[in-house]
């Protein structure tokens, strides 16, 4: 039996390198934007300052690129070094999306990304603005598919288990591209990158205004930030992925763990505000509720139930005992393909076998079941509803400081211009780190909430594990650790050196530059 | 459009192609890389090496990248039992490929001799260390690597990284670091001018006699190494299913395809034809055509592996009925489909718009641009 150490150690590894991958990821998802609106004004108006806008601020966007690129191989790779059941048992529909993200996106902005640092000298004015703008295309692109094939591990739509090859086949492509979870986290997603990409411009553009250098080149800045930054926050709240939350169960077990619904109210839903889930009585000790929203944001309407989670268990309960029927009519099945008793077994149960493959974390023989085991099985369904409930409000909640904070300077920059506003830029500086950690909360609240499952519903993750040693995931992860923390030095060195040292870096002569930093060419 | 059985032998070839493409792109790049070290004397000669490739490096890893996710979705069996078996081997791919971005990025932000210097050895590691490890891949799957599943297809490997190293498999590792150290030193020939062409020339004859030296070598050590062969019959379009063939191990099976079809030896000549293609033109100063030729070596030696093992994929050394090959580790017929789909459409764009990259940044890389560009340049 695979040991939980070696499924805990691997959950770990991939935990750790994609929330490191995704601390790059949205700064370039949301900067290449910033880049394409200041080259645009410098196309149309050719005035050189948004020229230089757009060299400065891509300078910075390529030494966080770099990283994003560097981490990026390594999700590439270890779907098939850590999760080779995984890889192996939906690689059928999970590969495709991948493999085309490599096709249609990643060679788009690989490609571009090398002219639009080298070939300003060689290009038409229009010409190197449509190399940015296939950049940032390509860039967003990744983000679909990438969303795409992570939005089919939350509502595995449009496939069928084959027991002749033992996995998931592909039965309905359209279906696995337009399911409506992924399309939901990619708008949701690439928003929150777009908020990245603003704030980060909008900070370090304050701190030069709060210094008062490179006042013109900074002001302009802000002001671009300010305004992409308000329109991506709204975009993010309200298209909020909550919209996509009641389609499938895998969301709305997510929904019901991350909203600490134990009971299932009528509809439509009250809101928990606040509340201190007790996870082993199974209730909340109190909360703060307001009546009606949850329904009303969670299923735009006033008549549609949402489940609570005793409801989704009772539901769960079931699905297992009709999995492990079809589990050991499966094992029949591979002995004897031509068993036409549990052919027919199989088929009447099929769609359960993910619940029934749950006890696999238990036992090798499921003539061994215990009501007991079923029971923790049952537990298991449920994502720990703590973690789920302040992860959740930590992020709603930095979206709404960081929607004041876009407001308040979209609102000061159309005020005429009276020296600066210290408090404004000082709050503005201060916010830098908030998008990165609500992204964060949002890639745990997505993904931690998906457990007990790789694939909802389908795999679970302690069966998606390559079967490796303790000691290998142990070298591994710490040698990820090292190389990381190395990157993450040397990258914050470089982004403050440059932030510090301004416009004044592109040795246009046109800039300040602090002097001790100046030799930095 | 096209049957089952078709679509696995199409799949066998576009794997390759994609293959071919990451050695012919990423290759260069590699070579370059490889070569970074002892071809740049200089801060500003290693800047002028490094920005030859500057523009370009980034797009061609995709080849890498898209080589991965095709064999994820083509051969998800391949890509699970490889990845995961050769667990070390693929963590020091990955660890050494993570010198490239920095490295290129982060060179030259900062005027410090020891910085510049500390990512220079970098991006030698970055460049050097992948293809011997391909190479010695390539030598293991010739021989057939220690793995089995369960009944639920679950793999297991029970070989060790060190068992990897052993000398066919590094004999394979010299070949192909010798034909990336050829290529990039064609490219770099093409792209310098002067003492650094002049380096570069004399790297790619040395690089070019180990390769035609070491490639003999490798095809006589083949001939006394067992090949596989499937001894039951096989449905070619039927369900993929690994466990449901018999493979026994025999002497000489990796020439049999060149017995059966005699067209195919054209494949290996291929490979020492560009090898010698590639030196003499270098000779004569041609080296655009050089280029092309030393790309020709590369698919020759590349598909004189895939062809040798047709249909094997990766042979299994402890069950060998357990070995995987085109026609049972592969994604269904609707899969295969789709995704041939997508390669003839975007292929064809992909390489319109990297020749135009091409295109634009064409001419040779000299101490004067970097001089004048010493802000933004690599």
């Amino acid at each position: 039996m695979i040991s939980e150490h070696l499924v805990d150690l691997s959950r770990l590894q991939f935990a750790a390198t994609a929330l490191y991958h995704f601390l790059f990821v949205p700064l370039t998802i949301g900067m290449v934007w910033i880049l394409v609106i200041m080259e645009s004004i410098y196309v149309m108006t050719g005035k050189v300052i948004y020229k230089d806008m757009t060299r400065f601020w891509g300078k910075l966007f390529g030494i966080n690129f770099a990283l994003g690129v560097t981490t990026g191989i390594t999700m590439e790779f270890q779907f098939g070094t850590n999760w080779a059941y995984y890889s192996h048992y939906v690689g059928d529909i999970f590969g495709a999306p991948l493999a085309i993200e490599g096709l249609m996106a990643f060679f788009l902005e690989s490609t571009f990304i090398g002219l639009f640092f080298f070939a300003w000298d060689r290009l038409s004015k229009p010409q190197h603005l449509l190399v940015t703008i296939l950049m940032a295309i390509g860039t967003n692109l990744s983000a679909l598919w990438i969303l795409i094939a992570n939005g089919w591990m939350q509502n595995p739509v449009g496939a069928e288990f084959n027991y002749d090859t033992m996995r998931m086949e592909l039965t309905d492509f359209w279906s696995v591209i337009f399911n409506p979870v992924a399309q939901a986290k990619f708008v949701h997603t690439v928003s929150a990158g777009y908020v990245t990409g603003a704030m980060f411009v909008l900070s370090i553009s304050a701190w030069y205004l709060l210094r008062g250098r490179d006042v013109e080149f900074a002001k302009r800045s802000f002001r671009i930030a300010a305004a992409f930054g308000l329109a991506s926050v709204c975009s993010v709240i309200v298209l909020g992925d909550e919209s996509g939350y009641t389609v499938g169960e895998a969301q709305q077990t997510k929904l019901a763990a991350m909203e600490a619904m134990w009971e299932t109210e009528p509809a439509p839903a009250s809101f928990n505000l606040i509340a201190w889930p007790d996870e082993a009585q199974q209730k909340n000790d109190w909360a703060v509720k307001i009546p009606w929203v949850m329904g009303l944001i969670g299923t735009r309407s006033v008549s549609q139930q949402i489940p609570g989670i005793l409801e989704i268990k009772a539901k769960n309960r079931e699905r297992i005992l009709s999995g492990i029927e079809a589990a050991k009519a499966l094992e029949k099945l591979r002995a004897n393909r031509s068993d036409t008793e549990a052919k027919t077994v199989f088929e009447l149960h099929k769609q359960d076998l993910g619940f029934g493959l749950l006890l696999r974390k238990y036992v090798t023989d499921f003539d061994q079941v215990t009501p007991e085991l079923i029971n923790r099985a049952v537990d298991d369904t449920i994502p720990r509803v703590t973690p789920m409930f302040w992860g959740f409000r930590f992020m709603v909640g930095i979206g709404f400081l960081m929607l004041a904070l876009f407001a308040t300077c979209a609102w000061a920059t159309l005020r005429p211009y009276s020296g600066k506003r210290p408090w404004l830029l000082k709050w503005a500086l201060w916010s830098l780190p908030l998008p990165w950690l609500a992204c964060e909360l949002g890639w745990f609240v997505a993904e931690y909430g998906r457990q007990p499952w790789t694939i909802y519903g389908v795999l679970p993750t302690h069966m998606s594990v390559s079967t490796l040693s303790v000691g290998s995931l142990y070298g591994s992860l710490a040698g990820f650790v090292g190389f990381y923390t190395v990157l993450l030095i040397v990258e914050m060195y470089l982004m403050v050196r440059f932030a510090r040292q301004g416009p004044g870096s592109l040795g246009t002569g046109r800039y300040s530059s602090e002097p001790a930093l100046a030799d930095a060419h | 459009m096209f049957d089952y059985e078709t679509l696995k032998i199409i799949w066998w070839l576009l794997v390759g192609v994609l293959l071919v493409g990451f050695a012919i792109m990423d290759g260069h790049d590699m070579g370059v890389g490889t070569l970074l070290p002892f071809v740049g004397r200089g801060d500003v000669e290693r800047r002028v090496v490094i920005n030859t490739v500057g523009p370009h490096w980034d797009g061609n890893q995709v080849w890498f990248i898209t080589g991965g996710g095709a064999i994820f979705a083509a051969w998800p069996l391949i890509y699970a039992t490889a990845f995961s078996g050769f667990y070390w081997a693929m963590l020091a791919v990955l660890w050494a490929l993570f010198f490239r971005p920095v490295g290129f990025d982060y060179r030259s932000k900062i005027h410090n001799q020891r910085w510049r210097s500390t990512w220079d050895w970098g991006l030698f590691v970055g460049g050097a260390v992948p293809p011997i490890i391909f190479g010695v891949a390539f030598g293991n799957l010739l021989q057939g690597v220690p793995f089995g599943f369960d009944d639920n297809l679950m793999s297991t490997y029970t070989g060790s990284f060190w068992a990897l190293l052993n000398p066919f498999a590094l004999l394979c590792g010299i070949v192909s670091s010798a034909m990336i150290t050829l290529h990039g030193a064609v490219y770099l020939a093409h792209r310098t001018e002067a003492a650094i062409a002049q380096r570069a020339k004399l790297a790619a004859y040395g690089a070019g006699l180990v390769v035609l030296l070491g490639f003999s070598a490798a095809g006589l050590w083949l001939t006394h190494i067992q090949g596989y062969v499937i001894t039951s019959a096989l449905d070619p379009s039927g369900m993929p299913d690994p466990l449901a063939k018999t493979v026994v191990r025999e002497a000489g099976a990796w020439f049999a395809n060149y017995r059966h079809v005699p067209a195919t030896i054209l494949v290996p000549v291929l490979g020492y034809v560009g090898a010698i293609l590639a030196l003499l033109l270098l000779r004569a100063g041609r080296t655009g055509l050089a280029f092309i030729a030393s790309s020709i070596m590369l698919t020759g030696v590349i598909g004189t592996a895939g062809v040798s093992m047709f249909p094997f994929l990766m042979p299994s050394s402890t069950h060998p009925n357990a070995s995987l090959t085109v026609w049972d580790s592969v994604s269904s017929h609707l899969t295969l489909g789709i995704m041939l789909w997508a390669v003839i459409i975007f292929m064809p764009l992909i390489i319109v718009y990297t020749s135009w990259a091409y295109r634009v940044m064409r001419g040779k890389v000299t101490d004067e641009q970097i001089r004048r560009n010493a802000h933004s340049a690599y």
